[in-house]
């Protein structure tokens, strides 16, 4: 995929970064105390509040992530959006008043207002910071991903620039500039979306979706002579090799120096050759895109309808649709989707794109990367019982997130942010199913990248658009990041340094320490988004989401609820909750893939460790404090029911 | 767009009323999400059944829990801010 410069894109990013930075440093002289640096001084009101919380959440993984999932796997991308909203129910309904009435600016301080044990503010903080750690991995990720397209550079400088702002940002003002960047980027986010999604519905549908200056590849099919099942030279095109590889037969042909691979179909005496898009390793130790450098731009992107049928009848393109109507059209026809198939090929890796058609009825149900229908099994199933699990209990667990109830003055003012942000969350999350299909069915697919999926659908509908949604996109990044370094930093200087160690420090001492934690935090993360290059960032925070229901969530619901916990039973509890989804985790098939291995060959085939690693951690919390009864605390009259 | 600093002696006297109310709208949330969750893996079929507006029962349902989740907080948040301002006669909101 070739990415131009643009630069009114980049004009639009150098304003909004110069925004967030001028905030920052707007705030910074507000912020003296430890009380303002961690909790914003507990001033912000609850509306602005409101869309921070929404605007903390809509991360990379909701807008990058989120659009791309369903943008290459259909309505499995969807179980995110719906998942990742039902968890603020847990959020508003058990965690947001009682917690807001517990705590002072941390997770930690929250889980020991009635014990003071030294064993809770160290898990605690522990899990604040591996929690925070893992959902900013796909932040980074997101990151070099967007400058990409933007600026023309690579992956890793765009993760670099990332965390080199946000370290300037935290480590200058925290939770008050934290807290309006998230505002203005939460607002402009929902602002955008609807114009993009505007834009998706009165395009309508076509079987060619060639866009103002960028008309969509005409894929090359070719119709070729077989003798002993080898295909023969057809024309100018010279048949090199064949080969079989998942499932399917694939012949690589040169034309005028070039090769390209091609796709085998057909039968007897109707064979058919289809270009698929190609990534193979050059002879130099370069890369080569369809059998050219990158720079020759011959490497397409993709996704198109392959087939619309309105009202019974075959059309090439729609028209303007309305919501309903965009969704059932697409669900009574075709989606070309392009699977990605490894081989090699003269000892070198060669990664080809396939076209592939799927009804509209398979890209509109869960199964195309979760399977739960046809050729499920019973760790598939229990795959999607986990994520479904993880999503639903994670959010209300999310350290970045909880730190946004000190925010504000009241638990009367924690409850309306929560359901203003549940609102404007489930606004952008609506959005997203017609962003992704949107971007699908248009021709703006990179295949090397479902995470830019929305911007460069953006970017098919005008350069404004683009550059709007990229430097919005970007913001999210910072801002999100922004918070996860505050929470951090918190768990290091706050609950560690200050607490757990009892070192003897002034407030402004505190604050110093936590921008060292933060500059800390941030080269890590830095580290982390360079290595997880290439992974959907909403896989990603799924992870996060699961260590954090399962660390975190039990220590949160019993404390609230049950009378005889024990400061040793959330002290297990976070340790067991970490230690068994980080297992389960680093073990897992895309682990195993990460580090080189066959995923075949993984210790077990289950993604999302919630299933496992939440009710251990819940049953460790009981049973500890069942046979600890003599530490029992009463809960304060007023904290919980 | 700034309150006065916090304050953590405030007492509310409708916290354990609210706290009831909010656990019955979350096992309420709960059996609808479960619901879904529970079709997909002993009934996948049902969720490709054709609903309202030419949609699937899986996108239907999946756009209803999105939908659903707002109602049900706004509906929460009236009934609590009613809870408040009855059982807080001091004058004092929190």
């Amino acid at each position: 995929m070739i990415y131009e410069i643009s630069y009114t894109a980049i004009s639009f990013f150098v304003l909004f970064v110069g925004i967030v930075l001028w905030l920052s440093f707007y705030f910074a002289r507000r912020t003296k105390s430890s009380a303002s640096y961690y909790a914003a001084g507990g001033r912000i009101h609850w509306t602005v509040n409101g869309i921070a919380f929404a605007g903390d959440y809509l991360s990379a993984a909701s807008f990058l992530g989120i659009c791309g999932m369903i943008a290459v796997s259909g309505f499995d991308g969807f179980l995110y959006a719906i998942g990742f909203l039902a968890g603020w129910i847990v959020a508003l309904f058990l965690i947001a008043e009682p917690f807001k009435r517990l705590g002072k600016y941390t997770f930690t301080d929250a889980l020991n207002s009635r014990f003071r044990s030294r064993m809770i503010t160290l898990c605690a903080s522990i899990s604040t910071l591996i929690v925070s750690i893992f959902y900013l991995i796909p932040q980074m990720v997101g990151a070099g991903d967007l400058v990409t397209p933007l600026l023309g550079l690579p992956h890793w400088v765009g993760v670099l620039f990332v965390g080199a702002i946000v370290i300037l940002i935290v480590s200058s003002a925290g939770m008050t500039s934290t807290t309006y960047v998230q505002f203005l980027k939460g607002g402009l986010l929902l602002v955008l979306s609807t114009t993009l999604t505007v834009y998706i519905l009165k395009n309508g549908l076509s079987l060619q979706p060639d866009h103002k200056g960028q008309p969509y590849h005409r894929f090359l099919h070719l119709s070729p002579q077989l003798i002993n099942k080898q295909v023969q030279d057809v024309g100018e095109w010279k048949a090199i090799s064949q080969q079989s590889a998942g499932g399917n037969e694939f012949v690589k042909m040169e034309k005028e120096g070039v090769e390209r691979w091609f796709l085998l179909g057909g039968q007897e005496g109707n064979y058919q050759l289809t270009e698929v898009l190609s990534i193979s390793e050059s002879g130099s130790g370069g890369l080569l895109y369809n059998g050219e450098p990158k720079e020759n731009a011959k490497f397409f992107q993709v996704g198109h309808m392959s087939k619309i049928i309105v009202d019974g009848k075959e059309v090439d393109k729609t028209g303007p649709l309305g919501p309903f109507r965009f969704l059932s059209t697409i669900k009574n026809s075709e989606v070309m989707r392009f699977n990605q198939i490894k081989l090699t090929d003269e000892g070198k890796a060669v990664s080809l794109y396939v076209p592939q058609v799927v009804s509209g009825k398979n890209f509109l149900l869960p199964g195309l990367k979760y399977k739960i229908g046809r050729g499920s099994s019973v760790w598939s199933k229990l795959d999607f019982i986990s994520l479904m699990l993880a999503l639903f209990l994670g959010t209300a667990a999310l350290p970045h997130i909880l730190i946004r109830y000190y925010t504000v003055h009241s638990p009367r003012d924690a409850r309306k942010s929560t359901i203003l942000a549940i609102t404007a969350i489930g606004l952008f999350y609506l959005l997203t199913l017609f962003m992704g299909l949107g971007a699908a069915v248009n021709g703006v697919l990179d295949v090397e990248s479902s995470n830019m999926a929305a911007p460069l659908l953006a970017r098919a509908f005008g350069a404004a658009l683009f550059s709007m949604i990229s430097a919005v996109a970007f913001a999210t990044i910072l801002g999100t990041v922004a918070g996860l370094i505050v929470a951090s930093s918190g768990a290091i200087a706050h609950d560690i340094m200050d607490n757990y160690l009892k070192l003897k420090q002034t407030d402004a001492q505190k604050v110093r320490a936590g921008k060292i934690s933060a500059m800390a935090v941030g080269l890590f993360a830095i580290i982390l988004g360079i290595a997880f290059k290439g992974m959907n960032v909403s896989f990603l925070v799924g992870w996060a989401f699961a260590i954090a229901a399962s660390a975190n969530l039990p220590a949160i619901l019993f404390l609230l609820f049950w009378k005889k916990t024990t400061a040793k039973g959330i002290g297990y509890s976070i340790i067991v909750g970490i230690v068994s989804s980080l297992t389960i985790i680093l073990t897992s098939p895309t682990m195993w893939g990460r580090y080189g291995l066959n995923p075949e060959d993984a210790f077990h085939k289950l993604e999302n460790p919630a299933i496992i690693s939440f009710p251990l951690a819940a049953l460790t919390i009981y049973l500890v404090s069942a046979l600890a009864k003599k530490n029992a605390v009463t809960p304060a009259k007023n904290d919980a029911a | 767009m700034h309150h006065p600093a916090p304050s953590s002696t405030e007492t509310d006297n409708a916290s354990s009323k609210k706290a009831r109310l909010g656990i019955l709208f979350f096992f309420i949330y709960l059996f609808f999400y479960a619901g879904f969750v529970v079709i997909g893996v002993v009934n996948y079929e049902l969720l490709a059944e054709n609903t309202i507006g030419g949609l699937n029962l899986a996108t239907l349902y999946g756009i209803a829990l999105i939908v659903f989740a707002v109602l049900l907080g706004i509906l929460y948040n009236y009934l609590c801010s009613r809870y408040e301002d009855k059982m807080n006669t001091g004058g004092k909101k929190i």
